[in-house]
């Protein structure tokens, strides 16, 4: 995901000398595709997050459209407040892009994983949160990023992800609107985000014999579709949601909040990390299985709802 | 209108405004009313009949706190109605304690949190490097702000990017929340500071218009940003809020405002 972002941010910044892309000095070998061709559009603002964003907000008051980028939580909640005063409450035309979401970095640990920040952009006015689960939405995202003025959060996975579709409209994209990814006729559905959702498509894969279970993505976490998620309550007995992140706050709980305000049918089953730090050592996938968030969880949890 | 006879309206509105409203920080609004003063008067371009010019100077005031000094300065040189000031603070009102830019005309950013505004600034400065314009851009941070980290890593990002148009003042009055600065965290040689990280500074007495006016003109060629070092006094004007933290917090009312009023009054300009 991140090389597709910087190949499409590259091609449109190409077109469009207002786009710059500041870094905290991380993106080594990846960013150069970037700087290589558009150099006076690139800052390295060197290892600096509060100052990098503070910047990024001057530099869009004063007509740029700006993306800054590192990695896990430091272009997040390290300058949170940079990014509530600074971009959010005036508005500004800047992109905080965060590198690897949820467990992508694995077993660096715990510092490295992304798995607050839905949670902590979600909560800021005027922001937008974009999941991409895959490199198309990827494309999509970053597309609407930079057409569409003011805030927003881009959260990608490493990279390496496969795509999860063999076609997807990118033109037509629509901010705020979750994309059937699986058809079904099950009486339960998968809403997912981010690069995790391959699990819940593996999970549908494999409880086939019980039913065809329909597997939604939400590349826009806010605004949050919301007609779509009180469609699903009113049609599913259950609805399972899945994301690398704390169930407080992300996509579960922004699911929870619709359905907490229009009483339905549907019950809620929300698998992300249960309000815990990952404090065990592991690639992306030991961590999702020891958190149960991997396919095998989502199957165990869907056995009891299914018809 | 002449910088000295900015400076007396400004003190008298900014005494009253915190009068009416009851609000705090006088102590650091007025320490910085000569630094406003002369560059509303002869330093910046901007044009109060459109004051999103492109080719403004921009002068974000990082130390939020002191508001009511930006307020009123914008007020005297006609961004917005004098009468706006009556409703500082209070409710309905579109200034707020802490600079606040929505709906109000000349201000260029929102600060209240420190460490920020100085940081946009050089990000505006930033964009007039980069679009080949010559604009300049001031951020007045106070010395108790070089407490925070992002000050520091703007002072190396603004000498790395040789951001000459940028200048920096420090309103250096020697106390913050608790007391003295250097009883709280040592500052020690703030210009020595700037001057290892790169930058141009001068060291001026923060009173003195002609000694401002100097500081502010001058445009080293080395490419550098400038720090302009300003001493000053916190409460600067009324004797009995001079040097005195309590007047961080504390409003003027009955006998203490007459008395702020009366010297403020008695002044020269």
């Amino acid at each position: 995901m991140r090389n597709t972002l910087v190949k499409t941010l590259t091609e449109e910044a190409l077109k469009d000398n207002t786009i710059m892309l500041l870094t905290g000095d991380l993106g080594f070998n990846v960013l150069n595709k970037f700087y290589d061709v558009l150099p006076q559009q690139y800052v390295n603002a060197g290892i600096s997050e509060q100052n990098m964003t503070s910047v990024a907000a001057g530099l869009a008051l004063s007509g740029k459209k700006v993306f800054t980028y590192s990695i896990g939580n430091f272009s997040t909640l390290r300058c949170f407040e940079q990014i509530r005063n600074d971009i959010c409450y005036h508005n500004a035309n800047v992109k905080v892009v965060s590198l690897a979401a949820g467990f992508a970095y694995g077993p660096l640990g715990m510092s490295h994983h992304a798995t607050e920040d839905i949670a902590c952009m979600r909560s800021l006015p005027n922001m937008r949160v974009f999941s991409p689960a895959d490199p198309l939405e990827t494309i999509a995202v970053t597309k609407a990023a930079i057409t569409s003025d003011g805030p927003c959060y881009i959260r990608l996975g490493k990279g390496g992800e496969p795509n999860l579709r063999e076609a997807f409209d990118i033109e037509n994209f629509e901010v705020g609107k979750a994309y059937q990814l699986r058809d079904g006729k099950a009486n339960v559905c998968i809403f997912s985000t981010g690069s995790v959702t391959k699990e819940a498509i593996l999970a549908a894969e494999q409880l086939k014999d019980r039913g065809s279970i329909p597997v939604y993505t939400f590349p826009t976490v806010k605004p949050i579709d919301e007609e779509f998620i009180r469609a699903c309550a009113e049609r599913y007995d259950a609805i399972l949601t899945l994301e690398e992140h704390n169930i407080v706050g992300g996509l579960g709980g922004a699911v929870a909040e619709v359905l907490a305000e229009n009483p339905s049918r549907a019950r809620l089953i929300r698998l992300g990390l249960r309000d815990v730090f990952s404090s065990v050592v592991g690639d992306v996938a030991y961590l999702r299985h020891y958190y149960k968030i991997d396919a095998e969880a989502v199957v165990t949890a869907l056995e009891k709802v299914l018809k | 209108m002449e910088s000295k006879a900015l400076a007396k309206a400004v003190r008298i509105d900014v005494v009253e405004m915190i009068h009416r409203s009851h609000a705090s920080h006088i102590g650091s609004a007025l320490s910085i009313v000569d630094i406003l003063s002369v560059l509303y008067t002869d330093i910046m371009k901007y044009d109060t009949a459109d004051p999103a010019w492109e080719g403004r100077d921009r002068l974000v005031l990082s130390k939020g706190h002191a508001g009511s000094a930006l307020y009123a300065v914008l007020a005297e040189v006609g961004f917005f109605p004098k009468s706006w000031l009556e409703n500082y603070d209070l409710n309905g009102s579109p200034l707020s304690g802490h600079v606040s830019h929505k709906g109000v005309p000349g201000v260029e950013f929102s600060t209240g949190s420190l460490g920020h505004g100085a940081c946009v600034a050089c990000g505006m400065a930033l964009a007039s490097k980069l679009n080949g314009k010559t604009n300049r851009t001031f951020a007045i941070v106070g010395d108790g702000e070089c407490d925070e980290g992002s000050i520091w890593e703007m002072a190396m990002f603004a000498n790395h990017f040789r951001l000459s148009d940028f200048t920096l003042i420090v309103d250096c009055n020697g106390l913050q929340s608790f007391g003295p600065c250097e009883e709280t965290i040592e500052l020690l040689d703030l210009g020595r500071k700037f001057r290892d990280f790169g930058w141009n500074v001068m060291e001026v007495e923060g009173h003195d218009h002609d000694a401002l006016r100097k500081a502010f003109s001058a445009r080293p060629s080395n490419g550098r940003p400038t720090c302009v070092i300003a001493k000053t006094v916190k409460g600067k004007g009324v004797s009995f809020m001079e040097n005195n933290v309590l007047w961080h917090y504390r409003d003027p009312q009955g006998e203490e405002y007459e008395r702020a009023l009366s010297e403020l009054q008695g002044a020269e300009q």
